[in-house]
């Protein structure tokens, strides 16, 4: 085991894991905002939404997170360039679109998948509320939009909370796939390490750490956010 | 898109298509799959038993296998176990006199996989049979049962329809994680794909098509256990 490698890369390092922090809590952020309308329309909107956000969110927990990522990364990555050749005028205008950072496409990836699941589970949570506290907020003359902010939503969220506590370690786990679209995450910092140093298991080993480490941070944090909530059950 | 045209004649069989190269990597990942959900359900199974009836060692190395795997990402031990697995065997192998091996990629893989999926599968077994009531197992017991025959008789099969949810779940995670496979250089369905569409610069269609092959992967895969749950569940109450 040779470790003098770590103090030359501790900054790369570093902020592979402050991108690794980054993405996670961003993809959380937005595929929670898109997963409530899924989970919404799936139990109370009209049939074509219904249709439209239960097939979004069987697409992509049927499908793994990897291909996504390529599909977004060398796909649509590579029809911007594509349709920027057939109108040059694209091509000055958006020139940043064409010139993305696989970052963005990381964490639209990360996002959607995030959201696919999330979908699915704040449908669960949606259903899992009584009938009745819905019934009462009616009656007292709430309005829908009403219904859902001050009563629906939040103790579906408070139901599903373990859930989604959990799904949000199972995020941070799958964000090293990343690293295959050239974003510098902690993976991706700890594969530059491999390859310059040519030591094989001491990045890796070192990168393990800190995934564990972090994951059992989040988990005790989660633990405590849960405890603090009352429930009656 | 703009190369509609020519994309059926890409993807179809053949030394012009590609449908053979990402056909082949479809089974390619199936039997990786397949091979290593069974190997991680025998793991589990011992794993679930060791769990919950072993002495305070074999316990505890269990519980740091669980714990361990479950708290590292799929990604980082895929590519930590590939090599150090390969490197560590032909090292032994090296030490009782027996040249270096290639060993099978393949092999590798499935080995690989297994080993995640035995933490996973592990704790999904052992929360099954923990919720058989205990009374059945006495019961056995006093019939005069062995260990053996409790087994076989009582702890599978009344286990076996709160296991099959998790069970199932395992096996989407399981086809899912093959494609890691790909990042240690092996050609499954993902490595295929990239080349396919890297060598015709058609990714979009090329994702396209093996998302979709993947897709049907799962919803089949649901369907059977749909089925499976139901079948052994047979005889059982309705569940709320």
């Amino acid at each position: 085991m040779v470790w003098d490698w770590l103090p030359k890369y501790a900054p790369l390092l570093l902020h592979g894991l402050w991108l690794t922090i980054l993405l996670l809590v961003l993809s959380v952020v937005f595929g929670f905002i898109l997963a409530v309308p899924l989970g919404l329309a799936q139990v109370s909107g009209p049939a074509p939404l219904k249709f439209g956000a239960n097939l979004f969110c069987r697409f992509i927990r049927g499908t793994p997170l990897l291909l996504q990522l390529y599909i977004l990364y060398y796909g649509l990555g590579s029809l911007f360039p594509q349709i920027g050749l057939a109108y040059p005028s694209f091509k000055t205008e958006f020139q940043w679109l064409i010139r993305l950072d696989g970052f963005y496409y990381a964490l639209l990836a990360l996002s959607l998948n995030f959201a696919g699941y999330e979908g699915e589970v704040m449908r669960g949570g949606f259903l899992s509320v009584p009938k009745g506290e819905i019934e009462a907020a009616r009656a007292f003359g709430m309005n829908p939009s009403k219904v859902l902010w001050r009563v629906w939503f939040p103790r579906a969220v408070r139901n599903v909370l373990p859930t989604l506590n959990g799904e949000v370690i199972i995020q941070l786990l799958s964000t090293p796939v990343v690293f295959t679209v050239t974003v510098m995450d902690l993976m991706g910092a700890l594969y530059k390490v491999r390859q310059d140093t040519y030591r094989i298991y001491e990045p890796l080993l070192f990168g393990a750490a800190i995934y564990m480490i972090l994951t059992f941070a989040m988990t005790y944090a989660f633990k405590r956010i849960e405890n603090r909530i009352p429930q009656r059950r | 898109m703009f190369l509609a045209a020519s994309f059926w004649e890409l993807i179809s069989l053949g030394p012009k298509g590609y449908g053979d190269e990402l056909l082949w990597g479809a089974l390619r990942t199936l039997q990786i799959a397949v091979f290593a959900y069974i190997l991680g359900i025998v793991i589990g199974f011992f794993g679930a038993i060791a769990k919950l009836n072993g002495g305070f060692v074999i316990r505890s190395v269990f519980e740091v296998y669980t714990t361990v795997i479950r708290a590292i990402p799929s990604l980082v031990l895929i590519l930590l176990l590939y090599y150090a697995g390969t490197d560590g065997l032909n090292q032994i192998l090296q030490s009782i006199g027996i040249g270096p091996i290639e060993i099978n990629g393949l092999v590798a893989a499935i080995c690989v996989l297994g080993f995640l999926q035995g933490a996973y599968s592990t704790e999904v077994i052992r929360a099954a049979i923990k919720s058989v009531p205990v009374g059945q197992f006495e019961a056995a017991r006093a019939f005069g049962m062995s260990a053996f025959q409790m087994l076989r008789r009582i702890t599978f099969p009344a286990m076996l329809p709160n296991a099959i949810p998790g069970l199932s779940n395992l096996w989407l995670v399981c086809t899912k994680e093959t494609v890691l496979i790909s990042v240690v250089g092996f050609t499954e369905l993902a490595l295929a794909t990239r080349q396919a569409a890297g060598n015709t610069k058609m990714y979009f269609s090329f994702y396209f098509a093996s998302l979709l092959l993947f897709w049907l992967l799962s919803e089949v895969s649901g369907l059977f256990f749909t089925w499976a749950e139901k079948r052994v569940r047979r005889g059982q109450p309705e569940l709320a």
